[in-house]
This record gives C-alpha cells, sequence and structure tokens, in this order.
C-alpha cells in the first residue's frame, strides 16, 4: 500500500441518507479525490407487486442520499446488499439473542458488509478506498501501514464499532469525519453550508433494520414466544418471561417482576440462560466483573504476545477502564483494574494502547466478583 | 459521451421543439369558444390529424394524454370496467407477462380491487406472445374476457410481437386487444387501421417529442370508463385542459417518425447490428436477449447478458466513461432487480441479474458503437472480478 491519503483516489463513498456520510462524501471530494456515491439497500421487504422487487422501504433514505450526491456533484448509485446482509448481520443478530447473547449488528455490518462486501466489490471494479461517515481517525505510519485512533472528539468517537477492521481494511478505509474536532452541531452547520438539505434530518439511533424500534417485537416474530422463569440468585422464582433472549445483562428495566427485593434496591438481569430458558436477576453489585474471554480476536496491526497494559472499551458509547490483556491460544484474556459492570458475552471489548486501538475481540464469558451466579 | 438509452428517453427533435416554444407564447384554451380558444383548437385538431395520418388511424380515435402510462391505464382499466359494465361476467384479463409496469400494474390493481381474474399468456424464448396462446386462452371461455393486452415491441428485449395474428385471434371471439406501441412508434411500420388492435399506446418523447403528452388510439365503438374525470375534453373518456404546445409538438415528432420510419430502421437497424457483433467480439459469451433475427426485433435495441456480472457494475463502468445505458429495469429506490420480461423467457436468475439495454435513436452515430466496442470487454472483466454480491 503506496497509497496516501495526499494522492487523489478514486472513492466510493457509503451514502446512507444521513448528514454525517454526506459530509464525509463531500469533504472527500473537496480534498480532491474521485468520490462516486453508493447507498446500500440492506432491507429486503417486499412491499410491492414488481416481480422480485423488494419493496422501498429506504426509498427516502436513498432519496436524501441521492439529493447529497447532486449537491456534491459526484455520481450515485443504490446498490443491493439485501441478501448479503441478511445472511451475515441479520441472521447472526438473531442467532446471537437465540444463544443469550448480546451482538452489536453495527459492529458486525462494518465486518461483514460495508469493508467486506462493499469494499471488495469497491476495490474490483477499480476504487482505491470506501469512505464513510463514521468519527475515527487512520494514521498512516512511516513504513505506510495503517493505525486506527479515536476520533478527534472523543464524545463521537465511533472507533469501538470499528475495531473489527483488520490492516488490509484500514488500507482502504477513509474516514473524512475524525480527523477534526467536530461536534454534531458543527458537522450540521458545515452540512447547511455546503446546501446539504440532510443538515436538519434527525439522527438515527435505533438499529437500522429494526425501523419501529422494537427490538423485543422482532425477535419475537423471529423466535417465538418461549416462557420461562425469572429467578433470583438463589434460584427462587420471581416471574416469568416470554423469552430469554429478550434481555441483556445488566438490563433493570421492564423485568415485570411483582414483589420488590429485600432491600428494596432495583434488581438487574446478571445472567440469561438459553438452554434452561431462565434468566437471573440480583442486585447491582452482582454485576460486576473482573474479567473476561472473548473470542475471534482482530488485531490492527500484529498482534501483541504476552500480557500487556491496555484500557478497554466494552459497549458503544462505554467509558474506558483499564486492564490488563493477553492473547492465549487464540483466547482473548482480559483482567480488569477495578470490577466493570454491564459486560454482556456478545459485545465486542475493543482494546486502545492511548487512542490507538490495539484490536477487537468478541465477549465470550465473564469473571464475577462474586460467585453467587 | 455516448449516449445508448434512447428507449428511455431520446432527445427531442430540433423542429418538434421548435414547435413547443412557438405555442408556449401563444395564450388559449382549446375548449373556449372565443377565438384564443378556437385558435388553440385548431392547433390542437391540426395536431390530432397529422397524428392520426402518421398512425394511419382516424382523427377521432386519437385520445391525448399525459403520457404512454395513463394511456395504458386508460385502456386497461377503461375497457374492463367498461366491458364489465355490459356483462358482469366478464371478469377475465389476458396480459403478456413481459408487459411494461404501466400495464402489469394496472392488471395486478384490477385484480386486487376489481375482482379481476388475470391470466399471464405463456411467451417463447423470445418473450414473444404467439397468436394460438391468445385465442387458446380466450376460448377456453369466451364470455368471460374483459380484454386482453399484449405489447407492439418490448421495451427491454426488443422483441416484436404479431400484433395482426394476435388481433385476428382476439377479434374471432370479440374480446378488444389493447396494445402498448410505445417502442414500436418510429421503429416497425405501425398503421393503427390495418393492425386490427381495439387500442394502442404511443409516447411523445420517446419519438423525439416533449415529455408528458402521449395518446391512446382508441376504435369508435369502444367507450373506455374514464381514469380522470372532469371537463370530458377528449371524447369524453379523458378529462383536463389540453396541453397545446405538447399536443403540437408530439404532433410534428409523430409526422417525423412515421416519414421516417424506413430509414431510421435501416441506418439505426445497421449501427445496432455492428454493436451486436462488436460485443460479441469482445465477450464471446455474451448472450444476446430477444429474438436474433433482426426481422423480430426493434431495430434501435441491443440486449446482453454478460454471465457472472452484476449489471449495476458495468452500468456504473460504463458511465464512468460516458457510456449511458440501462440495466433494464429499476425500482423506485434505484436498485436493479432481475427484470421480470427475462424471468418469464425463461432466463436463470442469477444470469437475469447481469443485463444491459443499449438502445440507439435518431442521434446515435457510429462513434458511440466503437466507444461500446472499446469499452465493454474491460468492463465486463472488471465486473466479473468484482461478481455477484
Amino acid at each position: 500500500m503506496t497509497d496516501t491519503p495526499q494522492r487523489p483516489l478514486r472513492v466510493l463513498a457509503a451514502m446512507s441518507g444521513g448528514v454525517d456520510s454526506a459530509v464525509a462524501a463531500a469533504r472527500a471530494a473537496e480534498a480532491g479525490h474521485e468520490v462516486t456515491g453508493v447507498h446500500l439497500a440492506l432491507s429486503a421487504n417486499p412491499q410491492s407487486f414488481r416481480t422480485g422487487a423488494r419493496g422501498c422501504c429506504t426509498v427516502e433514505d436513498s432519496r436524501d442520499a441521492r439529493r447529497a450526491a447532486d449537491v456534491i456533484g459526484i455520481p450515485f448509485y443504490v446498490w443491493d446488499l439485501a441478501d448479503r446482509f441478511k445472511e451475515d448481520v441479520v441472521d447472526d443478530f438473531v442467532a446471537e439473542y437465540e444463544a443469550g447473547r448480546t451482538p452489536n449488528p453495527c459492529l458486525r455490518c462494518n465486518e461483514k458488509i460495508k469493508f467486506a462486501a462493499l469494499l471488495d466489490k469497491a476495490l474490483a471494479l477499480g476504487f482505491d478506498a470506501v469512505c464513510t461517515g463514521h468519527y475515527a481517525k487512520v494514521i498512516v505510519r512511516e513504513d505506510g501501514s495503517r493505525e486506527l485512533h479515536r476520533a478527534s472528539d472523543m464524545a463521537k468517537d465511533q472507533s469501538y464499532v470499528l475495531g473489527v477492521l483488520d490492516d488490509r481494511q484500514l488500507a482502504h478505509a477513509l474516514f473524512p469525519l475524525g480527523d477534526t474536532v467536530t461536534t454534531k452541531e458543527e458537522i450540521r452547520a458545515e452540512a447547511a453550508r455546503r446546501g446539504l438539505a440532510v443538515a436538519r434530518k434527525p439522527d438515527s439511533h435505533d438499529i437500522c433494520f429494526i425501523a419501529d424500534g422494537d427490538t423485543q417485537g422482532f425477535l419475537a416474530k423471529r423466535l417465538g414466544k418461549a416462557e420461562g422463569d425469572i429467578v433470583d440468585e438463589s434460584g427462587a422464582k420471581l416471574g416469568t418471561h416470554e423469552g430469554a433472549y429478550g434481555f441483556t445483562i445488566g438490563q433493570r428495566k421492564g423485568l415485570r417482576i411483582g414483589t420488590p427485593a429485600a432491600d428494596g434496591k432495583p434488581r438487574y438481569v446478571l445472567d440469561i440462560s438459553p438452554v434452561n430458558n431462565t434468566v437471573t436477576v440480583g442486585p447491582a453489585a452482582a454485576l460486576d466483573v473482573t474479567g473476561l474471554t472473548a473470542i475471534r480476536p482482530r488485531w490492527c496491526g500484529t498482534a501483541p504476545s504476552g500480557p500487556g497494559a491496555y484500557t478497554a472499551q466494552l459497549r458503544a458509547h462505554g467509558d474506558e477502564t483499564p486492564v490488563t490483556a493477553e492473547l492465549i491460544d487464540g483466547t482473548l484474556h482480559v483482567a480488569f483494574a477495578e470490577p466493570a459492570r454491564g459486560v454482556a458475552p456478545g459485545q465486542a471489548v475493543v482494546l486502545y494502547d492511548g487512542t490507538r486501538v490495539v484490536g477487537s475481540a468478541t465477549i465470550a464469558s465473564t469473571v464475577r466478583a462474586t460467585s453467587a451466579v | 459521451m455516448a449516449y445508448l438509452d434512447h428507449a428511455a428517453t431520446t432527445p427531442m427533435l430540433p423542429e418538434a421543439a421548435a414547435a413547443l416554444t412557438a405555442q408556449l407564447a401563444v395564450t388559449g384554451n382549446a375548449s373556449s369558444l372565443h377565438a384564443a380558444g378556437r385558435r388553440a383548437r385548431r392547433t390542437v385538431e391540426e395536431a390530432r390529424e397529422t397524428l392520426a395520418e402518421a398512425l394511419g388511424a382516424r382523427p377521432s380515435e386519437v385520445v391525448f394524454t399525459s403520457g404512454g402510462t395513463e394511456a395504458d391505464n386508460l385502456a386497461v382499466k377503461g375497457l374492463y370496467w367498461s366491458r364489465r359494465d355490459a356483462d358482469p361476467a366478464r371478469t377475465r384479463v389476458l396480459a403478456s407477462p413481459v408487459e411494461h409496469h404501466a400495464v402489469l400494474d394496472a392488471v395486478h390493481w384490477l385484480s386486487e380491487h376489481e375482482g379481476a381474474t388475470v391470466e399471464y399468456l405463456p411467451v417463447d424464448s423470445h418473450g414473444r406472445v404467439h397468436a394460438d396462446a391468445l385465442r387458446e386462452a380466450i376460448a377456453r371461455d369466451p364470455d368471460d374476457v374483459a380484454l386482453a393486452t399484449v405489447m407492439w415491441a418490448n421495451n427491454e428485449i426488443g422483441t416484436l410481437m404479431p400484433v395482426r395474428a394476435l388481433a385476428d385471434a382476439a377479434a374471432e371471439f370479440g374480446v378488444p386487444l389493447h396494445a402498448d406501441a410505445v417502442q414500436a412508434f418510429g421503429q416497425v411500420p405501425l398503421s393503427f387501421e390495418e393492425s386490427g388492435l381495439a387500442a394502442a399506446t404511443v409516447s411523445g418523447h420517446k419519438i423525439g417529442g416533449p415529455y408528458g403528452i402521449g395518446a391512446l388510439l382508441l376504435r369508435r365503438e369502444h367507450t373506455p370508463v374514464p381514469v380522470l374525470h372532469g371537463g370530458g375534453q377528449e371524447r369524453h373518456v379523458r378529462s383536463g385542459t389540453l396541453d397545446v404546445p405538447a399536443v403540437a409538438a408530439f404532433a410534428v415528432a409523430g409526422q417525423h417518425a412515421a416519414a421516417h420510419q424506413q430509414l431510421f430502421a435501416q441506418r439505426v437497424g445497421g449501427l445496432r447490428d455492428e454493436l451486436v457483433e462488436a460485443v460479441r467480439a469482445a465477450v464471446p459469451d455474451a448472450i444476446l436477449g430477444g429474438d436474433p433475427d433482426p426481422a423480430g426485433r426493434l431495430p434501435a435495441n441491443a440486449h446482453f447478458t454478460f454471465p457472472g456480472c452484476e449489471g449495476d457494475s458495468l452500468l456504473l463502468l460504463l458511465d464512468a466513461q460516458g457510456i449511458e445505458c440501462s440495466t433494464g429495469s429499476a425500482c423506485t429506490a434505484g436498485v436493479a432487480q432481475p427484470s421480470h420480461v427475462l424471468l418469464a423467457t425463461g432466463l436463470d436468475p442469477d444470469l437475469a441479474r447481469g443485463t444491459l439495454r443499449f438502445s440507439l435513436g435518431h442521434t446515435s452515430t457510429p462513434a458511440d458503437v466503437e466507444a461500446v466496442a472499446k469499452a465493454i470487454g474491460p468492463a465486463v472483466e472488471r465486473a466479473r472480478a468484482a461478481g455477484l454480491s
């Protein structure tokens, strides 16, 4: 990889129809790159008669992306990656919940769709890079290799969902928004200044393929209702649920347990057992985790050898926590300096060295401070 | 720049543009009784006569509409309603499966909302409906057929239908046959009188006229129930103030299309043959869609399937080199889908994803063909490397 961002690249800009990716594409074009916009049709929702058509539930986003491309003055296409998306992201999302884990579909989409299916197609068609509206920084080392860093604005940083990218993927990634200190308001102002109508479009927070935001309903439709017990740490039954997949470790709301805890303090989901369809709840203190193991590690650069001191992020928008991590036989073992809470199998642990992303892995199990569960 | 998407729309003829702009400066509602109104009415009626002449129809058989889509809807829905009103048993609609969406979605709507039973006629591997197939379908129960609709020429693969034979088969049972002739006008000889059709659709912007104007050619004995209700300006089957400038320019383009049809077929057909040869030379395994016999297809149409390619990828690569063509079908979100036309001809759905339609027109030149000849080989190679996502 001898390309540097200074040299004009042929760039494929993934445009979701939102303000971030529109400004990212505009900045890439302004930097002198030859930019082509592409909107990914990811939903397979037959709504019309058109034979074999996947309805047009993304029509509005697609139109917004198209209008942004018009204003920027770049070619624009819509690519249908719905089959790949269903296979690699949606089905995986459902299977992970079914197994009692808590997946992060955005991370999965970056790993499997944007920087795999899309990137591979882009490279084959003669593009040099894929550009997205993520807030993260890529720094080119002297030897030409890449480092992924947190965005200048820590509040907007999205390096966590990009932590799965390897060297090769990073070498072809362009994140024009990560290089400057930029608040969302500044990005909106910039979009307005550039004449982009998406400047005032509301942020999307939810999972893109669950349009109404009802994850429980989405899962229930696919996994069916499976009534089971909610028990406390001693195994005593406190209530029932309609499917263990509907819960996340650390969850407090929506437990619908009639009787309060003996000490009157709120109870949290401590454990989800899909095997016997049981959800265990208990006090906040029981959520304390002192370590974890994680599988499917991916490294930005070479894998570290021996134990190392890092900071770790355990969920999107989560805080950093100091850890010691070591790779043993392909499994990452992480020990926390201080107990951490809300650590859910299925989520990613991303290791940082300062602002630099070292690598990531999928949390497989946790080590509890108390041995009650 | 090589514009090879004339089937989507073709550049307006300078004389049509001149007629359009000249009329834009003139005031007058063709329904008004005063002098300005009479002037506008005269322009409309002269245009109607010109178009009728060009299309082998009587002036009273020309019903102006806002375009091909409206004319198709008026024919399909309007004839369904009027025929069913006359006899409630008539609820069967016979349609080819390769129709344009303006017909396909209209007949589907009738089945969803108006109690119609839609029967899709069988087509051969070129997408052609044979008269025997239509005859057999009607003969199964001649009394319950409301109408049949089979396009004159297919917009994607260019296949010509045996219109006269189809109309004769329908006439044996007194069933009205409609044909969408939007792509045929100007490319093949077209006489409404000789076709035996009950109704035929034509459109302005496909023949060098303006957008937003079309016509339904309609025999006097048919009075379809209107889709648009109002002032009844067009034979009481179509309402809305007539767009006098568009009507005038449509007539100019229509006259030109009819007068130059033979020349067009010869010159553009020759270029098309060269394009087909060039593509085959560059990509030996490219599959020509539609009828390989030039006599059986539109002279301006060349349609290819490129195995192992995504049409999207090819479009992007050619577009980047200034070659403008089409994958054949698109949904409103802009997502290309395997074409219903190709699926109806029996093409494998994976193959159907890798198609391109090159459609030539009156401004096409040998340089356009050369551009494709040069670009298509490397583009297909690239698209193949990108594969099917």
